[in-house]
């Protein structure tokens, strides 16, 4: 097992290579002149040129990509233009907003999605099988910002449950000392009830939001995964053996079906991370998808380039994870390894 | 065949007794009864087969008896009591416990039935825990026992491999293990050793057979195999669309068949002593028989003696690098072509290990031998789908194996080749109908032009293989088994080819449907005068159709010969392992 986490591991360095190389040749790819718009609309043609030498824009590609590499090798992923700060210090502090918002409305999600795959899967045609192929297709055919201010309109606007979609917590509340960044997890460790449930409130719609939409995707895999497992010859021999339904249900069935599942998995957390960006600012939610909008709007590439770089480590590391806990679930992986 | 198991005198109480049943199944096209009043009933200690062909109900009879039939089928009418237990009434509860416990069944293709990512020994503790044999301290130690009982040798390791990690024949064992766990009063064994090769067959259904009589247990064997039925069981019942056709003692089955259809399945059942047109139908056969003896004069001067040989394979050699044998270290990784330490095992298999034979014209030479003896391997080479590692393959005097395999299917000679496959479902595209499959290769290399020439000449191939022509705008799913072999074989000769490799063509086929395809092939080689590449598993059919046969063994030809000469006085003692191997039904 731990040979296989090793090669994985081995595996992934070539792809972030790739992100490296990739994300800087976008960014230059883009369309607009940074050093027009770091100057100012009203500024001179040597004033721009002026700013293009101390920004090393007049250098040739690779003397350029040369020093975007060594900076970031000393985590240095430039000064955003617009605001003015290290993109390093902007992504670490609006990471763990939209990575706790992402993670919660994907946990929300197989916990409702699993479960309800695997009821319509053993009951096919009953109701809530019916109730599951409604909501999925509503799910996929919404778009999230459609969903988010439905939300917003119901449940705080109309019924007045759910507070200001104005960010992770009520301007009330000070944001608990930073441990991890998570507000959930930070307010815990800080023993501060009272902020936990806070950021809890501002949590449930926009997580809720990424969950019906991710909810599809998930729901339609267990019940499909299912389905087909459950038809497979040694679930016939679990049953023929007397073995509970239970048993038959979640070791033989569940376990087998996971398999896809756990693909399906890797891939609805990429599309999150894209929806992402809307939801944060249907919410007003300080996170890393706002920030690359706004960045990407104002042709400001350092934050755009952090970004992406940011989101494709991720998704390597994702992968990485996928295939790990893929190797753990199925023992043929592991040989193959 | 115990004191206790006399046939024709069944204890007073059968063990189960099934009555009038009747199993419907609800399809989107109505109501479909696939078991019609079946009745069947078997004593303590006996040994019943259920014997029919693909569609005759005998699955779904015992799916019924344990009453795991799919959602969609119910049993409509009948009764089935099990030691006094009303299965049709019993609730759901009861009849958990029944399964497993008193009844329980093994299947075919054992490595599915086993749950693939579960070790072994953890799927036969399920059993026993679920029936209360076992708790949690004694688990292990009692599925140690019984993977030992069925012949697992080094059983506490084997304890924890995962099915992917044994073979066909371990996997049976395992599959038997679950089933005799717990100690049942009747085991139902679906097709066990259907897909396993003969000599594995034999171990298997001799394993069965004894750990069975040890208990004192009632076995059904449900098989197409009529030989296998009569040779391992005491009364035989045939079944044929549903209904029970006949029962008898397994002595007189073979020797005086009742019902119209238990002939039929008797004459069709390829065994020693016969020719092709005996395993017709009686009035089919005799028309045959005249046509095959006019034509056969024909045919003896296709197979020139004098004339180089059509096909000549010499030293033929086939690598295969081994998959990392010592698990693969991480180091491993970065010295992939680094060499090999001298100690290691050769880093390469040798699936074909220096095999030398010649294929005359209008020959048929069959290639045989168990899974893994390289047959498949050199059929594919001389096939020119796979690239030899060394050796020659002169194919009319010209070195196809220096051809490589991808520009092969590009030249004029791929005509000349041609193969039919194994599997008749698998190896027709769903989504083309029977016409359009028939014409595939016409299309790629035929000299037909035009859709006029190219569909006359698709009907011209189809009533040479017997296809009736209002079916050529079917798709695969809408034909039978025999109807789809059809295909694969007027596609196979659809290009006037002279060699044609046959890989099992009839493996998948009832044994009446093999008869006819058999006689089939048998007829277009005479009529086209072509060779045969026969590979088969089963010898009793290569006795039918070939005029030689090569026995292979770990990628060598043990024996080669003329057929009457290797099955009948075989010279090696690998071929007289295979041909003991097959069940000798009792005459």
């Amino acid at each position: 097992m731990l040979h296989l986490i090793l090669k994985r591991t081995a595996l992934a360095i070539p792809s972030l290579i790739g992100v490296v190389i990739v994300t800087f040749l976008l960014t230059r790819a883009l369309p607009g002149d940074p050093a027009a718009y770091f100057a100012g609309p009203a500024a001179s043609k040597e004033a721009i040129e002026q700013i293009r030498v101390a920004l090393g824009l007049d250098q040739p590609l690779i003397v350029q990509f040369g020093r975007y590499v060594a900076d970031l090798a000393r985590g240095d992923l430039g000064n955003s233009l617009s605001t003015g700060l290290p993109v390093a210090t902007e992504i670490r502090t609006r990471l763990p907003a939209s990575a706790e918002l992402t993670i919660l409305g994907l946990l929300v999600s197989i916990l409702i999605a699993v479960p309800l795959g695997i009821f319509a899967a053993t009951n096919p045609g009953s109701i809530l099988d019916h109730t599951c192929r409604i909501l999925t297709t509503a799910g996929v055919s919404l778009p999230v910002f459609f969903t988010g201010l439905i939300l917003v309109y119901f449940f705080y606007y109309q019924l007045g449950v759910a507070p200001a979609p104005l960010g992770r917590l009520d301007i009330f509340f000070s944001p608990p000392p930073r441990v991890t960044g998570f507000f959930l997890i930070d307010s815990l460790i800080a023993r501060d009830g009272e902020v936990f449930l806070a950021s809890l409130k501002q949590l449930i719609l926009p997580a809720a939001t990424l969950a019906i939409f991710s909810l599809a995707p998930i729901a339609r895999m267990t019940r499909a995964s299912m389905l087909a497992v459950l038809g497979s010859e040694f679930v016939r021999t679990a049953r023929a053996s007397g073995l509970s339904p239970g048993t038959v249900i979640v070791t033989y069935a569940f376990r087998n079906a996971m398999l896809p599942v756990v693909t399906t998995l890797g891939m609805v957390f990429s599309f999150l991370l894209g929806a992402n960006v809307l939801v944060e600012k249907v919410f007003a939610w300080p996170g890393i998808g706002s920030f690359a909008v706004e960045a990407l709007i104002a042709s400001d590439f350092a934050p755009v380039q952090g970004f992406v770089l940011t989101m494709a480590v991720m998704y390597v590391v994702l992968n990485l994870l996928i295939d790990i806990l893929y190797g753990l679930i199925d023992p043929r992986v592991r040989i193959e390894a | 065949m115990t004191a206790a198991a006399i046939p024709n005198a069944p204890p007073e109480v059968p063990l189960l007794d099934v009555r009038d049943l009747t199993v419907e199944f609800s399809t989107r096209r109505g109501t479909v009864q696939a078991v019609k009043h079946v009745d069947v009933t078997v004593g303590k200690g006996e040994t019943v087969a259920i014997v029919g062909e693909s569609g005759s109900g005998k699955s779904v009879t015992s799916y019924a008896v344990m009453r795991i039939l799919d959602r969609a089928g119910h049993i409509a009418n009948g009764t089935i009591t099990f030691g006094g237990v009303d299965v049709g009434k019993a609730d759901e509860r009861n009849m958990r416990d029944l399964r497993g416990r008193e009844i329980s069944m093994i299947f075919q293709n054992p490595r599915a039935a086993l749950n693939p990512i579960r070790k072994v020994g953890h799927q036969i503790e399920d059993v026993l825990r679920q029936h209360a044999q076992a708790g949690s301290d004694d688990a292990k130690t009692k599925a140690i026992a019984i993977l030992e009982q069925v012949r697992i040798a080094r059983p506490d390791e084997r304890y924890h491999a995962f099915p992917f990690e044994l073979s066909g024949g371990m996997c049976q064992r395992v599959v038997i293990a679950l089933a005799l766990a717990c100690r049942p009063q009747l085991l139902i064994a679906d097709e066990p050793t259907t897909g396993l090769d003969v000599t594995t067959q034999k171990t298997v259904m001799d394993l069965v057979v004894e750990l069975t009589r040890e208990r004192g247990m009632s076995t059904i064997l449900i098989t197409h195999d009529l030989g296998l039925a009569a040779a391992y069981c005491d009364r035989v019942v045939v079944m044929e669309k549903g209904r029970v056709v006949e029962t008898a003692n397994s002595h007189a089955i073979f020797s005086a068949p009742n019902h119209p259809y238990t002939r039929k399945l008797v004459r069709a059942t390829p065994r020693p002593g016969v020719t092709l047109t005996d395993l017709l139908p009686e009035d089919d056969a005799v028309s045959r028989s005249a046509l095959r003896k006019a034509s056969a004069i024909n045919g003896a001067a296709h197979q020139g003696a004098g004339e180089p040989p059509l096909l000549v394979v010499d030293n033929l050699i086939k690598e295969y690098p081994r998959k990392d044998v010592n698990g693969g270290s991480f180091a491993g990784l970065f010295k992939r072509n680094g060499a090999a330490s001298p100690d290691a095992p050769p880093p390469v298999f040798r699936a074909v290990d220096g095999i030398s034979f010649s294929v005359r014209r209008g020959e048929s030479v069959g290639l045989v031998g168990e899974s893994g003896c390289g047959k498949s391997t050199t059929s594919t080479m001389v096939m020119r789908l796979i690239d030899k590692t060394d050796g020659q393959i002169l194919f009319d005097g010209e070195d196809i194996g220096a051809i490589p395999a991808r520009q092969f299917a590009r030249l004029p000679l791929r005509k000349r080749i041609q193969m039919v496959f194994q599997d008749p479902t698998e190896s027709l595209n769903p989504r083309f109908t029977a016409a359009r499959a028939i014409a595939d290769p016409i299309l790629r290399m035929g000299d037909e032009k035009g859709t006029k020439a190219v569909r006359a000449r698709c009907e011209e191939l189809a009533t040479q293989v017997g296809l009736p022509l209002d079916l050529l705008d079917r798709f695969p799913h809408q034909l039978s088994g025999g109807q789809k072999a059809r295909i694969g074989i007027a596609r196979a000769i659809a290009l006037k080819p002279e060699l044609v490799i046959l890989d099992e063509p009839t493996a998948a086929l009832d044994v009446s449907v093999q008869a006819v395809v058999l006689n089939l092939l048998q007829d277009l080689k005479e009529q086209l005068g072509m060779s045969y590449l026969f590979v088969s598993h089963d010898l009793n059919v290569v006795r039918l159709l070939c005029d030689r046969v090569i026995v292979m063994q770990a990628g060598r030809i043990v024996e080669e010969g003329p057929t009457e000469q290797v099955l009948g006085a075989p010279a090696a003692a690998y071929t007289r392992e295979l041909l003991s191997a097959i069940p000798h039904p009792p005459l």
